[in-house]
């Protein structure tokens, strides 16, 4: 089919993956700024961060946008049309990823209302890996690596274990002191978000395997034939 | 064609045009305007109350369904159809302001600045350089030998076959293949350098590798050109052209921005027909 390897095509679709990348940084960045609020105990962060929204949020429609003209006008196939459904489908996620920044934040201003629960271990760490597995993944989308985007997947175990991790702490802080059941609620809630962070980048490297190879490794989709 | 359709169709038909120019436009002039043109082979009329103005260095693509009226339209826009006996046309086409169906309108000075490009493509049995040459001699256009030979250059540079025959020059258009004599024929017609370029299924004879390199090389030259294809390819409207039009039983149904008519179109006849669901 002479249909989508076009030169224009390729110069659409290299500024889709800038437009996507643009959004992961942004979405990134905001996760690290309300960690950052938590850990430095910051309110003015949080502000930042619920501020925000707008271009992540202008960035959705705009690149849902490219991708709908560029299915409509270029048919593209194989790679490219794959390309161009993981696109949305990465487009969503990291909308998502923007809104759990803003959760974060929320959690954060009221955590911060009350007094220290306890040294924060976990949850900076969580932050890190989710930060890392998102950009992983998103360099996995652009550069087609299927390696990293495997990486990011072997990533995400490590995320649900802090979770829980996470979880067992505060749970003996609560039981033991009524107090820091609300501060706990939201420490708990932190972590749950940047898990779901991890998830999220998790679809974004089940799109750049799928991208890739045509391979469905969603819900260990082999085993469900 | 459903008979409902076409009297919603008659009865809109006025309206609606008006708002049609403009659309996809932003950051260009008008190059052509149509005005109530209606065109007649004998008493059957081809082409009804046409009305839409195509925007100065855009692609603006012509689909519809065999019969609709896009070629016969096209062709009214350099007269090529004068040479149809029995045919007749009414209204105005306005190319930077001048009606090219005045009294005063010297054909063949139209036709140079509005250059067509045929579905089959027809180098003349000249050498590949004659080919290029020959139009340039007739308009005078051809200068010192080096000149001549510096056009011919640049001509074949534009039609992106440069690379492919500048070795071979001087053996017979006829020895190349069919997306290169296209590219030719695309390359003869930028010789002489004209301000639109009417392409009638420029790449309908062509395999899809070549038919790649005469969009790629389309979406070039709008840079440069004011372009009308007509396409029966729908793919190829939407990949190549920043405007389409849809005609149908000799009506413009719609016209607007590519990505609008493909995506959205305002009227049901040309969602129907760009989903396939008739044509």
């Amino acid at each position: 089919m002479a249909t989508s390897s076009v030169p224009h095509f390729q110069e659409e679709l290299e500024q889709l993956k800038a437009r996507l990348l643009e959004m992961g940084g942004l979405a990134e960045d905001r996760v690290r700024s309300a960690v950052k609020a938590l850990v430095d105990r910051d309110a003015s962060l949080v502000d930042a961060v619920l501020a925000g929204d707008q271009p992540i949020n202008q960035l959705h429609i705009e690149i849902d946008g490219r991708c709908f003209r560029m299915l409509a006008l270029h048919q593209p196939m194989a790679v490219d049309l794959r390309a161009i459904m993981s696109a949305v489908k990465i487009n969503t996620d990291l909308e998502r990823v923007g809104d759990l920044a803003i959760n974060i934040a929320e959690a954060v201003l009221r955590y911060l209302g009350h007094a220290l629960v306890k040294e924060l271990i976990d949850i900076p760490r969580m932050s890190d890996i989710a930060q890392a597995m998102l950009r992983d993944a998103l360099d996995a989308y652009v550069r087609r690596d299927m390696m990293l985007a495997q990486a990011v997947l072997d990533q995400d175990d490590t995320l649900d274990a802090l979770k829980t991790e996470v979880f067992r702490e505060l749970l003996t802080y609560m039981l033991r002191d009524a107090q820091t059941i609300e501060p706990a609620l939201d420490l708990i809630l932190i972590s749950r978000h940047l898990e779901r962070i991890g998830d999220h980048a998790t679809n974004i490297a089940e799109d750049v395997i799928f991208m890739v190879s045509a391979r469905d490794v969603r819900h260990h989709a082999s085993d469900l034939k | 064609m459903v008979p409902d359709m076409r009297a919603a169709l008659a009865a809109r038909a006025e309206g609606r045009m008006g708002g049609a120019r403009g659309n996809g436009t932003a950051g260009s002039t008008d190059k052509i305007i149509v005005r109530d043109l209606n065109f007649y082979y004998g008493t059957k009329r081809a082409l009804e109350n046409i009305n839409v103005t195509i925007p100065a260095r855009r692609v603006t693509a012509f689909i519809g369904p065999s019969g609709c009226g896009k070629s016969t339209f096209l062709r009214t826009l350099n007269r090529m159809n004068d040479i149809i006996t029995g045919s007749r046309v009414e209204g105005e086409i306005r190319i930077d302001g001048r009606d090219i169906y005045d009294r005063g309108t010297d054909v063949v000075a139209l036709r140079r600045r509005v250059g067509m490009v045929f579905q089959k493509s027809n180098p003349f049995p000249k050498s590949i350089f004659e080919n290029i040459a020959y139009g340039l001699r007739l308009n005078g256009m051809a200068g010192s030998r080096s000149e001549l030979a510096g056009r011919v250059e640049q001509s074949l540079e534009a039609a992106a076959i440069w690379d492919e025959v500048k070795d071979r020059l001087h053996e017979s258009a006829l020895a190349l293949s069919g997306g290169q004599q296209q590219r030719l024929c695309i390359a003869r017609a930028l010789a002489i350098a004209p301000e639109v370029l009417l392409m009638d299924e420029p790449a309908s004879a062509l395999d899809p590798i070549a038919t790649q390199r005469i969009e790629e090389l389309i979406y070039q030259l709008k840079a440069n050109y004011t372009i009308v294809i007509v396409t029966h390819n729908m793919q190829q409207a939407a990949r190549v052209s920043d405007n389409t039009a849809f005609f149908w039983l000799g009506r413009l149904v719609e016209f607007g921005p590519t990505d609008r008519i493909f995506t959205n179109p305002a009227e049901k006849l040309t969602e129907d027909y760009v989903t396939g669901r008739f044509g």
